[in-house]
């Protein structure tokens, strides 16, 4: 291991009718794509809740991929709509809390589509590699003045406990 | 105190129990509310010693870090933790207390000091401290330090931490009682379940399970908007529903127990109740509501849409409850400070 290239973790949610089976038939036609995806499968792109991409950045993706069935094609007719809005909502509200745009993206990939669902892919991997590392818990961290700052606060009040009245 | 009231007990025979009740990064609004549980204060007295309250009471923390552990029958916690002797006292007093409640949206979710969460210290520093804030004037560019040394020795400040907590990403929280301020019936309400001792499961909100929206009086036809206005751009009819008006209102992610009262005058729900039952993230649901309203279906129209509607989206989604939420706060813009 002589040079350490940023392999992002990218969470996908995939919808179960066009493009999850868009990222089958991209398998089992040897399409090769960056293994940077790891999928979820849920019903319908209507199905994401934008706690669900949340929680996937609190708890450490680099990048959040929702993939649906393209527009007026939708398996329950028109939650794929719903999905767009609440994506656009949720990319903007992230936007402020300072997470990049590339970060969050939505696909539109039907069954058909493994060859654009494998480059939409690729696509972001790259995008996302050249933003780095988002290690969102670590925002968190204090840094190691708090620790010494609660143990001076027990010490002076034990010292102060001593003096008597 | 009546003359024949014995130094402990309520007068049905049960020994008194203790009651804390502290503040930490709040705006002591909290306690107003307390106080607006008006005579049932006295009910309130007769069964619960004060031990604590800095608010409205005398109570010292030596005499609380000599108590025994669990010493304390109920602490209400109210305020967020933004300060390491905040951090320490929400220690002390959960390991003083049988049940700590986080008592109010700022220790529940953060609240409004919780927005504080999109910049760090230095940043809230350099507003507060420097006189390029026009309210602000500090010609020497004084700033708070951790520690000062003067001839008798060394004075210590508490820490400012980059990033507000909530209580119970700080300690082990019993119960919570949402709401800026929980409104005084609810906290009677809850008082109410502790003295009767027939306790919900831990980690419970004590409060209801339902929204704003059920409580509101407006009625609702079919949510469908082009444009997002703001308050002052539109004086809304008393009838129809506030969002259907394009008014941005909370009241469809928020949880109930304030009766509705901002709709009801006119005035769009702002969230302060927080999320209701089951709601991870309060921002994620009322965000993701909020979309489903809009009424286009071409990307950059619904862009457009929202940019313009929602010119602050954290402020809107995330006024009460930054830093409770998933992300629990901005982007660092910076590597912490090393010093204050």
């Amino acid at each position: 291991m002589s040079e350490q290239v940023f392999e992002p973790k990218i969470v996908g949610f995939l919808c179960n009718w066009c493009s999850y089976r868009a990222a089958d038939l991209a398998g089992s036609a040897r399409i090769t794509h960056a293994p940077n995806v790891r999928i979820v499968r849920v019903m319908c792109s209507g199905r994401v809740d934008p706690s669900f991409v949340m929680k996937a950045f609190s708890l450490g993706a680099d990048a959040v991929l929702i993939a649906g069935c393209h527009p007026g094609e939708c398996h329950y007719i028109e939650q794929n709509y719903k999905a767009m809005r609440r994506f656009h909502m949720l990319r903007q509200t992230l936007k402020a809390m300072g997470v990049e745009e590339q970060r969050i993206q939505l696909v539109w990939a039907s069954a058909a589509e493994g060859q654009q669902l494998a480059e939409a892919i690729d696509k972001m991997v790259d995008e996302v590699r050249q933003l780095g590392p988002l290690g969102w818990s670590g925002n968190w961290e204090e840094n190691g003045e708090r620790i010494q700052a609660l143990e001076d606060i027990v010490k002076e009040h034990e010292q102060a406990m001593e003096v008597t009245a | 105190m009546s003359e024949s009231a014995p130094t402990s007990g309520n007068g049905n025979g049960k020994a008194k129990g203790k009651l804390a009740i502290y503040w930490a990064a709040s705006c002591g609004g909290c306690e107003i509310s307390i106080l607006g549980i008006d005579t049932k204060i006295l009910d309130v007295a007769a069964a619960f010693d004060l031990v604590m309250c800095p608010c409205i009471a005398d109570g010292k923390v030596r005499d609380i870090e000599k108590m025994a552990d669990g010493e304390i029958d109920v602490c209400l916690f109210n305020g967020g933790i933004r300060t390491s002797e905040q951090e320490y006292m929400a220690r002390l007093l959960r390991q003083k207390s049988k049940c700590l409640i986080a008592f109010g949206s700022c220790a529940t979710e953060g609240c409004i000091p919780g927005l504080g969460n999109l910049h760090n210290r230095q940043e809230i520093f350099d507003n507060s401290y420097t006189s390029e804030t026009h309210s602000t004037e500090n010609p020497d560019n004084v700033r708070p330090q951790a520690v000062t040394e003067v001839p008798e020795g060394k004075l210590h400040l508490p820490i400012f931490y980059d990033t507000l907590k909530t209580l119970d990403q700080t300690v082990d929280v019993d119960y919570y009682l949402p709401g800026c301020p929980p409104e005084s019936p609810r906290i009677w309400e809850a008082i109410e379940v502790l003295l009767s001792g027939n306790l919900p499961a831990k980690g419970a909100t004590i409060g209801e399970n339902t929204t704003v929206c059920d409580y509101c009086p407006r009625t609702r036809k079919n949510k469908k908007i082009k444009e997002f206005k703001r308050t002052w751009e539109v004086i809304p009819d008393d009838e129809t529903c506030l969002l259907e008006q394009g008014l941005i209102c909370a009241g469809l992610a928020t949880r109930a127990g304030c009766g509705a009262l901002c709709p009801q005058v006119n005035s769009p729900c702002i969230g302060c109740y927080g999320p209701n039952e089951g709601v991870e993230d309060y921002g994620a649901r009322f965000l993701s509501a909020l979309a489903s309203v809009i009424d286009s279906e071409d990307p950059d129209e619904i862009d457009e849409i929202i940019s313009k509607g929602i010119p602050d989206p954290i402020g809107t989604f995330y006024r009460f409850s930054l830093a409770g939420s998933l992300m629990r706060r901005g982007k660092r813009p910076a590597p912490a400070a090393t010093s204050q």
